[in-house]
C-alpha cells in the first residue's frame, strides 16, 4: 500500500494552503472554515491555527453533516440509512467568505450535497473548495480551489486519509486497483 | 457528551433498526434506543436554523391516520415530516369512511393502494398496529394503541432526560399518576429499565396493574417513598375516558393524596426534572405551581418531541440492517 502524503508532508500541504488563503483573500477578514464531516473538521481546525499563527487573526470554524442531503440517501430499495451526525456552525454565514474543507474531492456529489447544506444557513458572499486530495474522476462541474495534492487514480483503487484526531496518524495512502 | 465530539465522533453500536415498523420499545435493543437518541441529536440542530427543512425524505408521502384525538403528537408528526421533505397527509376519523361502518383493516388497504411509505397510527385498541403491520407494506409507526405502547413518547423522554442528565444509567425515576391506563407508562418503564434507571411507579392501588413488577420496577402508593431522592418525576394523566368503574373517591382527593406539589417535591433530588406527556391535568395530578416552576422541562418535552420523531422517520425510511442488499 503506497504511502502517497506522510505527517510532514501533510503539514507542509496545508501550510501552504494556509499561505494561499491569505494570499487570495488579501488577509483573512470575513472568511470562516467549514469542514465537511468527518475527516473535513479536523483539517479546517488545522487550518484555522496556521492562519492565526499567520496573521494573528481567529478565523471561526464549524463543521457541516451533508448526510441528509446525499443524493444517493433514497435511492436503494433497502439498506440501513447513513448515520446523521449534528452539523456545529456557530456563526452566521451571511456576507462571509466560507472556505468549504473536505479531505478527498472525487465524483463532486458531496460537495454539491455540502454546498446546498451551506445555503440553507444563509447566504454567503462567496464559497471557496479546499481539499487535501483531488484523486479525479469528476460526475458534477466541481473544481477545487485550493489542492494539497493532485493525486491521478483508477476508479478501482480508493484513497485513505488517516489524521491524527480520528487515526491517531497523519497519512494518505493509496489502496486497491490492479498494482 | 456530543458537544465535545466535534473531533472524533461516537461510533455507534448499530447504524440501523431491525424492524421495519416502530410498533413498541419493547422491540428495541438498547443500542437501538440509542442509536435514536443520537440520530435525534442531530435532528434537534436541524429546528434552529434559518431554513427549518433537509431534503431528507424527498418523495417519500406518510399518512398520519389518527383514530383518537390529539393534538401533541399529530402535529409533531407532522412538523417532524415536513422538516424532512416528506409529503404527508392526514386522515382524521371525522371525515374519513370509518364513520360509514369501513374497519380498521380496510381503510388501511384502502390507503395503502395509494402507495405511501410510511403510515404513522393512533388508535384506541391495543394491538391495532401490529395488525397494520402484517397486512401492509408501509412502515408502521405506532403513534399511541389503546393501553398498550406509545414509542415515540417514551423516545422524547429519553432524549430530555439524557440531555440533561447526560445518561439514563444510574438515575432514580418516578413514575406517578394513572398506571393502569397509560401506554406511556408502559413504552417509559421498557425504555428507561433498559437503559439502566432505576423506576418506581406510584399510584392508587386500584390503578396500578397486577403485573407490572415484571417489568423489573418497583411500585408502591407511597408517593414520599416514590420521590424521594428521585432524579426525575414524570406525572401521568387520570385517564378519566378509559375509566368504567370508580378507581378513587373523588379528583380532589386524588389530588390530596397523589397530586404533585412544592412541598412533596422537596424530597427528590435538588435538581430533580419534572415532567408530563400531556395534556396535563392541573389541580388533579400536578399542582400549577409545579407544571409552571423552575424543574419543570414540560414544553421542552414538547420541542424535543419534533427531533425524535424526524429520527424515528428518518430511520425507517431506509431498509432495515439485515435486509441489506450486497
Amino acid at each position: 500500500m503506497p504511502v502517497v502524503m506522510d505527517a510532514d508532508r501533510i503539514g507542509r500541504t496545508l501550510a501552504r494552503i494556509a499561505h494561499e488563503i491569505v494570499e487570495r483573500n488579501k488577509g483573512v477578514d470575513d472568511l470562516a472554515l467549514v469542514g465537511v464531516r468527518t475527516r473535513g473538521v479536523p483539517i479546517a481546525k488545522r487550518l484555522a491555527r496556521a492562519l492565526k499563527e499567520i496573521t494573528g487573526h481567529d478565523v471561526p470554524t464549524g463543521a457541516l453533516d451533508i448526510t441528509l442531503y446525499r443524493d444517493d440517501l433514497m435511492r436503494h430499495a433497502v439498506g440501513p440509512q447513513p448515520q446523521v451526525r449534528r452539523t456545529e456552525i456557530q456563526f452566521s454565514i451571511d456576507n462571509r467568505k466560507i472556505l468549504l474543507v473536505d479531505d478527498v474531492l472525487y465524483t463532486g456529489r458531496t460537495t454539491r450535497a455540502a454546498l446546498d447544506a451551506l445555503i440553507d444557513y444563509g447566504r454567503p458572499k462567496g464559497i471557496q473548495l479546499i481539499v487535501l486530495v483531488d484523486r479525479g474522476h469528476r460526475e458534477l462541474p466541481i473544481k477545487a480551489d485550493y489542492v494539497g495534492k493532485n493525486l491521478p487514480t483508477s476508479p478501482e483503487e480508493s484513497v485513505q486519509v488517516r489524521l491524527l484526531e480520528i487515526d491517531g496518524q497523519d497519512e494518505v495512502v493509496l489502496e486497491g486497483g490492479a498494482a | 457528551m456530543t458537544t465535545a465530539s466535534t473531533e472524533v465522533d461516537r461510533k455507534p453500536a448499530v447504524t440501523a433498526l431491525r424492524h421495519k415498523d416502530l410498533l413498541g420499545i419493547g422491540d428495541l435493543t438498547s443500542d437501538e434506543i440509542a442509536l435514536v437518541l443520537d440520530t435525534a441529536e442531530a435532528m434537534k440542530e436541524v429546528g434552529t436554523r434559518p431554513i427549518k427543512k433537509v431534503p431528507a425524505l424527498r418523495g417519500k408521502t406518510v399518512v398520519n391516520l389518527f383514530f383518537e384525538p390529539s393534538t401533541r403528537t399529530r402535529t409533531s408528526f407532522e412538523i417532524a415530516e415536513k422538516r424532512l421533505s416528506a409529503d404527508t397527509l392526514n386522515v382524521a376519523i371525522g371525515t374519513s369512511s370509518v364513520v360509514k361502518g369501513e374497519t380498521l383493516a380496510d381503510t388501511a388497504l384502502n390507503l395503502e393502494a395509494m402507495s405511501p411509505d410510511m403510515i404513522v397510527l393512533r388508535h384506541s385498541s391495543s394491538g391495532a398496529c401490529h395488525l397494520l403491520s402484517r397486512i401492509c407494506r408501509s412502515a408502521i409507526i405506532n403513534a399511541g394503541d389503546g393501553m398498550h405502547e406509545h414509542p415515540t413518547q417514551a423516545l422524547l423522554d429519553a432524549f430530555t432526560i439524557r440531555e440533561r442528565k447526560k445518561q439514563l444509567n444510574g438515575l432514580k425515576v418516578a413514575i406517578i399518576g394513572d398506571l393502569l391506563h397509560s401506554r406511556v407508562l408502559r413504552s417509559n418503564i421498557q425504555l428507561l429499565t433498559k437503559m439502566g434507571a432505576q423506576v418506581w411507579v406510584c399510584g392508587p392501588p386500584t390503578l396500578i396493574p397486577t403485573d407490572i413488577r415484571r417489568f423489573g420496577v418497583i411500585a408502591t402508593s407511597s408517593v414520599d417513598e416514590a420521590v424521594a431522592d428521585a432524579d426525575v418525576v414524570m406525572l401521568l394523566r387520570i385517564q378519566l375516558e378509559r375509566m368504567e368503574g370508580a378507581y378513587f373517591p373523588s379528583l380532589r382527593e386524588y389530588f390530596r393524596v397523589f397530586g404533585m406539589t412544592e412541598a412533596r417535591l422537596q424530597r427528590a433530588k435538588p435538581d430533580v426534572m419534572i415532567m408530563h406527556p400531556g395534556p396535563m391535568n392541573r389541580g388533579v395530578e400536578i399542582a400549577s405551581e409545579v407544571a409552571d416552576g423552575p424543574y419543570s422541562v414540560i414544553l421542552e418535552q414538547v420541542a424535543n418531541g419534533v427531533a425524535v420523531r424526524m429520527a424515528v422517520l428518518y430511520l425507517l425510511a431506509g431498509g432495515a440492517e439485515h435486509e441489506e442488499a450486497a
